[in-house]
């Protein structure tokens, strides 16, 4: 064994398993049974992505409810396919914006713009681009949907994984130093198990956020052409199409099938694997349970699977250089006052010349009327973001501290809070057209609901964690003191939450600008019902192909989002952490 | 057990010539943290850098690992006589173990990093683990372990690479009495067994017993900046105890040598650096204050104590017990010098009074002799509003220091006068008035 070639060490766990020395166990059976039958699905998916283009014409999407568990199985694999290029993309560009102080100044604030930017507007321009690489093919048309989701997943996790990386422990850090690791060595054993705890988070956030736009990520305009790649989203564009409410609830149904079950098999473990990644040094609480990551664990099975990443990895250790001797802490000196100012002025340039680029194109074939017009859509807009985000407040906020205040009734509805934050609310606005045409209201007040219908769960639950958290002492005094009524909520829950609510309110608003594109403008069949807003704007210039409009739209509700967050959420955040935070 | 000599000190390992090292931005403008620090480490000794918070200490052994570069001087390591570079290895205060690794697989770390191959590696790693005592442990993660046996796997991953050199940075702090205790035992008789590969220990320390207890050679810096203000050899033969006349003498006599000012000024003057209202203050709690002139005037001390015995009494380290006692000396309720720290009449009337008369008193001595505090009463009393920000009296002390400090010395005085109720402070508006509050 100890002469064995590191690549040997995953073989030899191979060997020992065939040779039936541990004699396989029924999780081994259930393990077996359950990843022989993803490798099948997996594959049979994959074998479809590669047929030729016409095949969709000649097996066009249609609403029979047996084709749905392969649409299904289909659109389950774009998304994990996006998950697994957002992650690439998460590990190449966050450790760059980390390790370089240039990169970081471009890199940071483009991600938190593209957090903020609406994601259906970047569909438009790139599907024709990836069509082009793969002509004649369904895997052009694949790739694009791919792009879409991707691009509803990325930032985010880039997001996090710079900011874990920009806070790793300073002693930590130091132990590194001092004993000389190989950068590459530093991030597999220090960097990336440090930020794995909250990359696992933000990555089931992002696969929920992905479902939000999988109807326009999969029927796909080109032209005047409508391509409708094998989906659950294609089917509900069709469903809504054909009035077909039965088609629609079998859409549902699907959907949330599988968001169960890949919550189950791969979130949940995953989530319970990363416990071990947790920072804090105390052992007492409870770390999360997943009944098939203790199955995992249990089989002999799982070894034998990573065996060649484990192999992998070890090949790369030991390729990997040693430094020869101990690098010299750098001295804080003089800056490269030259290097600094050439990037600086780079920066500006390209910065000054994409500006003029975008303006001269939007000026070609807009006005300043244009502008003014889609601002004053953007305020109405806006409007409805702040009074829809007060409504569900003061629904929301008192129900989520009961909740939180009583521990049982917590742990039991904060998954289901947290499901109905991850469920896709626009399968539902069909109904609502219905309702709305059938009782002729107003479209402008009572579209709005559906816009926070989705996100108003990220309040509850926040709150929930909110309510939870306060310190019982803190209870057991007001209690006491016969603290109740409005003083209770003015000096107890409400300082007590605050935090958690900005979370939860943030999150909240960010998700209804987003929503505001798809709950704006709804149809039913023929029918389409539009409300004055921004994300109207914006639907409408999309559908009519009309790219000038569509970027002065996307530009304008950026511009709202940033103001939105820079001028409110930032302020509070600041008063929450000076004067409510605890201890 | 045998009286164990201490061995003969010999060639030198590390030499460290006119160090200064300014902390924050370099070019000048920083503060200057070490000034012009020379000192020769040599094999076989222990030697101990003791000092209060802020005199550096952690930067020099920081410089000394390599994690620093200081901004001048020279640190050199003298190669032995098969012609091999010393090489250092740190035990940390926060023991620094990596969560998601094993007992084992973080004493492997600095191996790893040199690639040694994995069963030479884990051979290696089993002995250290061996030698701590933690045998038994070795695929258990921190998190299942108590404070005293993850600084073990600090240690044994230090010693596992083999270093000439262990330095430790305050190991024992963040441990509990006895726990630090039976670590100080365990770690002194592996080196005076010679069982550790190491030539040499250089520990930083704020605990004046620990250091008398540990090393053959002591430095004692001062703080702001931080210089070598004394260097006491310890001959006491191992093992020592605390109980021994010796001993205590030794202990007395580092803290006169830490209550003793470097330059011949007037005891009173640069207690606290800076002049005037640039006096750089700690904040110190005045029920503390109260609570150590009761004690001093009780019996046994009688208003007359030695900083060691009180030290050892109220189980104080240094840095909370110097700041008091200096606070108590800047407001003439003591005097502080040869290690003894001795009442004034103003403190022993102080001890015997009720509340209001503790406060009158506190706040005659406040006025008198804490510039700031007379210097923010006198604008109050000009103005007609008897209003001022105190944003204003925050800019004026960042002319003399830095931003840090002058937050803490406005709250220490903030602190102290509204105990006295010379004015008083609103935080909401960041204002000093002298209503009260309403």
């Amino acid at each position: 064994m100890s002469n064995m070639p590191h690549t040997g060490r995953g073989v030899v766990a191979l060997t020992r398993f065939w040779r039936g020395t541990a004699t396989p166990g029924w999780a081994d059976a259930i393990a077996l049974v359950l990843l022989g039958g993803l490798a099948v699905l997996v594959i049979r998916g994959a074998g479809g992505m590669a047929e030729p283009l016409s095949q969709l014409r000649v097996a066009p999407v249609t609403l029979d409810p047996a084709n749905l568990p392969g649409y299904a199985l289909r659109t389950t694999l774009r998304m994990f396919a996006a998950l697994g290029a957002s992650l690439l993309f998460t590990f190449v560009v966050a450790t760059l914006a980390a390790k370089s102080r240039r990169a970081e100044m471009v890199i940071v604030p483009a991600l938190d713009i593209l957090q903020s930017v609406p994601v259906l507007g970047f569909l438009t321009f790139t599907v024709t681009f990836f069509m082009g690489l793969f002509p004649g093919r369904e895997f052009g048309v694949e790739l694009a949907a791919i792009f879409a989701i991707f691009t509803s997943q990325a930032w985010n996790m880039a997001f996090s994984f710079y900011q874990s990386l920009r806070s790793v422990p300073a002693d930590l850090e130091e132990v590194s130093r001092g004993f000389a690791l190989s950068p590459w060595r530093r991030f597999i054993r220090l960097e990336l198990p440090f930020a794995t705890p909250a990359l696992v988070w933000n990555a089931m956030m992002s696969m929920s956020g992905g479902w939000f736009f999988v109807v326009a990520s999969e029927a796909i305009s080109v032209g005047n052409t409508r391509i409708m790649l094998p989906g659950i989203g294609s089917w509900l564009a069709l469903a809504i199409d054909a009035q077909d409410f039965r088609a629609v609830a079998w859409a549902v149904g699907a959907m949330a099938l599988v968001i169960l079950i890949y919550d189950q098999l791969v979130f949940r473990p995953v989530v319970a694997w990363a416990d071990r990644f947790r920072f804090e040094q105390t052992a007492s609480q409870a770390g999360p349970q997943s009944w098939a990551y203790d199955l995992f664990r249990r089989t002999r099975l799982l070894p034998v699977l990573f065996s060649p990443l484990i192999g992998l990895g070890r090949l790369l250790m030991v390729i990997d250089r040693r430094p020869g001797r101990r690098p010299a802490a750098r001295r804080g000196g003089t800056p490269n006052w030259v290097g600094q100012t050439l990037w600086l002025a780079g920066l500006a340039l390209s910065m000054t010349g994409a500006g003029w680029l975008v303006i001269g194109y939007v000026a070609r074939h807009l006005a300043w009327g244009d502008v003014a017009i889609a601002f004053g859509f953007g305020l109405v807009t806006m409007l409805r973001v702040l009074v829809l985000i007060a409504l569900a407040s003061l629904v929301w906020v008192p129900i989520g501290v009961w909740i939180g205040l009583r521990p049982r009734w917590a742990e039991r509805l904060q998954p289901v809070a947290q499901f109905l934050a991850a469920f896709p609310a626009n399968v539902l606005f069909p109904f609502a057209v219905i309702l709305i045409v059938q009782w002729h209201l107003n479209v402008d007040i009572w579209l709005s609901p559906l816009m926070v219908l989705g996100t108003q769960w990220y309040i509850l639950f926040n709150v929930i964690a909110g309510a939870s958290a306060i310190p019982n002492d803190l209870r057991e005094a007001a209690g006491m003191f016969g603290v109740r009524g409005w003083q209770w909520w003015r000096q107890l829950a409400i300082p007590g939450i605050f935090p958690y609510y900005v979370t939860g309110a943030l999150t909240a608003s960010g998700g209804s600008w987003n929503a505001s594109i798809v709950a704006e403008a709804v149809s039913w069949g023929s029918r389409h019902l539009e409300a004055t807003g921004l994300g109207a704007y914006i639907a409408r210039a999309t559908a009519g192909g009309d790219y000038p409009r569509v970027t002065l739209g996307i530009a304008v509700m950026s511009v709202f989002v940033i103001g939105f967050n820079r001028l409110l959420w930032r302020p509070l955040y600041r008063y929450a952490d000076r004067r409510l935070r605890l201890g | 057990m045998a009286t164990i000599l201490a061995r003969p000190a010999s060639r030198p390992l590390v030499t460290i010539e006119h160090v200064r090292h300014r902390y924050g931005k370099a070019g000048g403008g920083g503060l200057l943290v070490l000034d012009d620090v020379d000192l020769t480490l040599r094999e076989n000794e222990v030697v101990g850098l003791l000092g209060r918070s802020g005199s550096g200490k952690s930067t020099l052994l920081r410089s000394i690992a390599g994690l620093i570069t200081p901004d001048e001087g020279e640190i050199r390591f003298v190669d032995d006589a098969a012609g091999d570079a010393p090489t250092v290895s740190m035990v940390f205060q926060t023991f620094a173990l990596f969560p998601w690794l094993t007992v084992l697989q973080n004493v492997e770390l600095g191996l790893e990093a040199q690639r040694v191959p994995a069963e030479e590696r884990r051979t290696r790693a089993l002995a250290a683990i061996d030698l701590i005592g933690l045998d038994g442990f070795e695929n258990a993660y921190p998190k299942e372990l108590s404070g005293g046996m993850r600084q073990r796997v600090g240690l044994a991953r230090a010693l596992v690479v083999n270093p000439s050199l262990l330095l430790m940075d305050e190991p024992f702090s963040a441990l509990d009495v006895l726990t630090a205790e039976t670590l100080r035992t365990d770690l002194l008789d592996l080196w005076s067994e010679g069982r550790m590969p190491i030539k040499s220990i250089l520990i930083v320390t704020h605990n004046i017993e620990e250091a008398v207890l540990m090393c053959d050679r002591i430095l004692v810096f001062s703080s702001n900046p931080g210089r070598v203000a004394a260097e006491i050899r310890v001959d006491l033969p191992q093992p020592r105890d605390r109980l021994d006349p010796p001993f205590r003498a030794l202990v007395d006599e580092i803290y006169a040598r830490m209550t003793a000012r470097a330059d011949p000024a007037p005891a009173r003057d640069g207690i606290f650096p800076g002049t005037g209202i640039a006096m750089a203050l700690p904040i110190v709690s005045t029920n503390a204050l109260a609570g150590l002139i009761e004690e001093v005037d009780a019996a046994p001390f009688d208003g007359n104590a030695s900083m060691a015995d009180l030290a050892d009494q109220l189980q104080l380290e240094i840095d909370e017990l110097f700041p008091m006692a200096e606070t108590l000396q800047l407001m003439r309720l003591a005097d502080l010098s040869g290690g003894d720290l001795a009442l004034t009449p103003a403190a022993r009337r102080y001890a015997q009074s009720d509340v209001d008369q503790r406060k009158a008193l506190f706040a005659q001595a406040l006025l008198a002799h804490v510039p700031l505090a007379q210097h923010i009463r006198r604008i109050l009393d000009e103005r007609s509003s008897h209003t001022a920000p105190a944003r204003r009296f925050r800019d004026e002390l960042e002319d003399h220091m830095s931003p840090d400090y002058a937050a803490e010395t406005l709250r220490a005085v903030t602190h102290w006068s509204r105990y006295a109720e010379i004015f008083a402070y609103d935080e909401d508006a960041d204002q000093f008035s002298l209503d009260d509050p309403s």
